[in-house]
């Protein structure tokens, strides 16, 4: 059998990034929303925001330690998988990456200590204080692996000699020109999913009449955030979407399906691209669409595929449908959000069933939509790895097809059963609701000795940690 | 500034990863030792004393990788290729352990988390003293690329160095658990630790007796003269901390056979520098070989400089705030 490196290490990477990227997408917006509660609660003294700290602070406790552990993989697999790339970017991309660390991975870990099993033990303000800097932490994070993804897509600051790429000024490099766009429209894309996961989290409530005060207030600002944030998210998406037309616009003819840049470009809603006719097949379009979106003009002309040789042409299926899934999701997102204001202004949120039943199972949206636009940005810069410096063929490590197949084997068996396994307990987590518990264990406090009481609860619940 | 600021960083790599074997040693070495304790009080006990911690400390592992790329991006293509298989096994062994804290809370039965929480502790750390041993045995390099076969690493010498860690980091977890708990968990640590420690030592000397025979340079370095006259005091002082050790866990003392661990890994490790310096891919990568530029390094350090104190700063604040016994029966979450 002839296995191709290049493509085993790319299915591989490709594996792992996207199981780490649902985390992130997730636990950025929670923290954010955690730490949004924990002011709340002490601004209002209203047990109701206090509990539901507690209650996502658990998931999040367990959706932060699959994240942790698939993003440690990941700070070793551009080694392991790309060591060429550590060659001709590491320069530039290490420090970037070094930086994420220090300002960021420690700051989070260290906190996420004093929001799990801190709160008998720091004053209130302190202990919201942490769940505010865990959600500063993340934030950061992102800033700094986008500027690296960034850089990587809309390369600047830099000069290239002997093929090796050396850093000239690290303010172009940070704030790279796709940078800003991408860090927004991804940062608000984690908040969104977050938003839809607690939504569909306080409609599963109110449908099943438990934890009623709870589930509405969940509601309540999920709506009222997604409201804002969801039309907002078009808005980013368009901006970096022209950004990506300027820099890198066959990416953009890629997600368009638009192969002759002598003709205006129809937006389709569905096609099949085909890569060897280099046309597409069941159209059904908008005509000019594209053309008005992308040039704001109805002759507009935007660069079409056939203007590079096809070694030249991201992977055209990816690209395009990745595009079209994240618009649908983006779509729905908005309907969803702006109906919901609806029905609070008709004064029928909370008892609107059928409306209820589709938010409490499209939980999944916003991660689909992430996957989706990381697969459109990703596969749309190939074949470049760092767009113009260096191809993804020529950075890949020395290391045989059979070694990469093996190991990529043992990544989806693993990565199959912490997930799965992960997403069972979150379910259950939330089954449980707010309320948690029966009895709710006493918070970790070694230097207190153990009341009569709570060693009789203990007892009662048995051997339950 | 060409010749030292690699210097500079190989310490501060160097400290990086002398903070991670220190720090996510002894959390391993909980998992070494969890099948040891006798029922599930015990275990959250165990893994109570840790878990604020673990997170952080695991993080230094991501400083030392992180920073390898950024302060020596050839010697990380160069080791990450050589080492594909120990370093893939050990990542996954860390997924495992890593759930296993927050998952092992929130299942009905405890015991296959128990399982992944002891089996990755042991892989992962059996997988980084392989790759320890692979590094300090050399990675055969051609033109700056990895160029040996891709099971190179694999010798009795680097499955010596793997089991010798799993009984380094189960000492540390032992007298972690000496220092942070009390009652049964406490004193079993207390003879556990006296078997690890002379297991510890009998790694030692293996590998003290076998690297200078198998390797030359290794040799040179610490019996030529005038080396050896600045180098005896290093087996001496592992000699006298290692008395004084043993004496401490006769004595019933808390946190002084924890320090006294700590300070047989620091002269482990510094032995193992003296053993290598200045190469970082031995045989033939010296640290100005795999440097990136002056400019990377400077713009990576004076972040470095800045940030590094103050996250040691909230580093000693969190093991402050939960300093103290951490009971039987002790609660996770």
């Amino acid at each position: 059998m002839d296995l191709d490196p290049v493509l085993l290490a790319r299915i591989q990477f490709a594996f792992t990034v996207i199981f780490h990227i649902i985390f992130p997408s997730f636990t950025i917006g929670l923290s954010a929303y955690i730490a949004t509660l924990g002011v709340m609660w002490l601004r209002s003294d209203d047990e109701r925001y206090h509990r539901l700290m507690r209650f996502w602070t658990k998931i999040f406790a367990v959706s932060f330690a699959m994240g942790v552990v698939s993003g440690i993989v990941l700070s070793y697999q551009f080694g392991t998988n790309w060591s060429r790339f550590s060659v001709v970017a590491g320069n530039v991309v290490g420090p970037l990456i070094g930086y994420e660390v220090l300002t960021a991975f420690f700051l989070e870990a260290t906190f996420l200590g004093i929001l799990l099993f801190g709160f008998n033990r720091v004053p209130p303000w302190l202990y919201v204080l942490s769940a505010a800097i865990v959600a500063t932490g993340t934030a950061m994070s992102a800033f700094w692996i986008l500027s690296a993804n960034s850089w990587m897509q809309t390369p600047t600051g830099h000069e290239v000699r002997y093929g090796v790429a050396f850093p000239v000024d690290w303010v172009r490099i940070v704030f790279n020109p796709s940078f800003p766009y991408r860090f927004a429209h991804m940062l608000n894309a984690a908040y969104l999913t977050t938003g839809f996961v607690v939504l569909a989290v306080g409609a599963r409530y109110l449908l099943a009449g438990k934890h009623v005060e709870d589930a509405k207030v969940m509601m309540r600002m999920g709506i009222g955030l997604m409201a804002i944030l969801a039309p907002l998210q078009l808005f980013i998406g368009d901006q970096h979407g022209l950004n990506t037309l300027k820099h890198q616009p066959i990416k953009v003819a890629a997600m368009e399906g638009h192969w002759d840049g002598s003709k205006p470009a129809d937006f389709h809603i569905f096609a099949w691209p085909d890569e060897k006719a280099e046309r597409n097949w069941f159209e059904i379009s908008i005509p000019r669409g594209s053309s008005l979106i992308l040039t704001h003009s109805w002759d507009g002309l935007v660069p079409g595929l056939k203007s590079v040789p096809p070694d030249q042409r991201p992977p055209l299926l990816n690209v395009f449908f990745g595009f079209r899934i994240m618009l649908a999701v983006g779509f729905y997102m908005i309907a969803a959000a702006l109906f919901g204001v609806y029905l609070w202004w008709r004064d029928r949120l909370f008892d609107t069933d059928w409306y209820l039943r589709i938010l409490s199972v499209t939980w999944w949206t916003g991660f689909v939509a992430v996957i989706a636009g990381w697969v459109v940005t990703e596969s749309g810069r190939q074949p470049w790895l760092v767009h113009g410096i260096l191809r993804t063929a020529d950075a890949i490590s020395p290391v045989p097809a059979t070694s990469l197949l093996g190991t990529l084997a043992l990544f989806v068996v693993c990565y199959g059963i912490v997930f799965s396994v992960g997403i069972y307990y979150i379910n259950r987590l939330i089954n449980k609701g707010p309320e948690g518990r029966a009895l709710e264990e006493p918070e970790g406090f070694p230097n207190r000795p153990l009341t009569g009481a709570e060693d009789a609860a203990r007892d009662a619940i048995g051997q339950r940690g | 500034m060409e010749w030292y600021l690699p210097v500079i960083w190989a310490a501060l790599i160097g400290t990086a990863v002398a903070m991670y074997v220190i720090l996510d040693g002894f959390d391993l070495g909980i998992g070494v030792l969890f099948p040891f304790a006798r029922n599930e009080m015990q275990r959250d006990q165990m893994m109570r004393s840790v878990a604020p911690f673990w997170d952080g400390n695991e993080t230094w592992l991501v400083l030392g990788g992180g920073g390898l790329l950024v302060a020596f991006p050839i010697a990380y293509a160069v080791i990450m290729p050589a080492m594909y298989l120990p370093v893939i096994v050990m990542l996954l062994a860390l997924v495992f352990r890593g759930v296993a804290f927050e998952f092992r809370v929130v299942a009905h039965s405890k015991h296959w988390w128990n399982f992944a929480f002891t089996f990755g502790s042991v892989l992962a750390t059996f997988a980084q003293g392989v790759i320890l041993g692979g590094l300090i045995q050399g990675i055969k390099v051609q033109d700056g690329h990895f160029a040996g076969g891709h099971f190179d690493w694999a010798t009795p010498f680097a499955f010596l160095c793997g089991a010798a860690l799993v009984a380094g980091y189960a000492l540390l977890g032992a007298t972690w658990l000496i220092m942070k708990t009390e009652g049964e968990v406490a004193v079993r640590a207390r003879s556990q630790a006296k078997i690890l420690l002379l297991v510890v030592l009998v790694f030692m000397a293996a590998v003290s007796l076998y690297t200078p025979l198998a390797f030359e340079r290794i040799a040179q370095r610490w019996f030529s003269l005038p080396n050896f006259y600045f180098l005896w005091p290093v087996p001496l002082l592992t000699a006298i901390l290692a008395f004084a050790l043993w004496r401490w866990l006769d004595q019933r003392r808390d946190v002084l056979p924890f320090v006294a661990t700590i300070g047989l890994f620091f002269l482990g490790y510094l032995g193992l520098v003296i053993s290598s310096y200045p190469y970082l891919v031995p045989p033939s990568l010296t640290i100005w070989d795999t440097a990136a530029v002056p400019a990377s390094q400077i713009f990576m350090l004076i972040g470095t400089v800045f940030l590094l104190p103050i996250i040691l700063g909230y580093v000693i604040f969190i093991y402050w705030l939960f300093r103290g016994k951490v009971k039987e029966g002790e609660s996770y979450h």
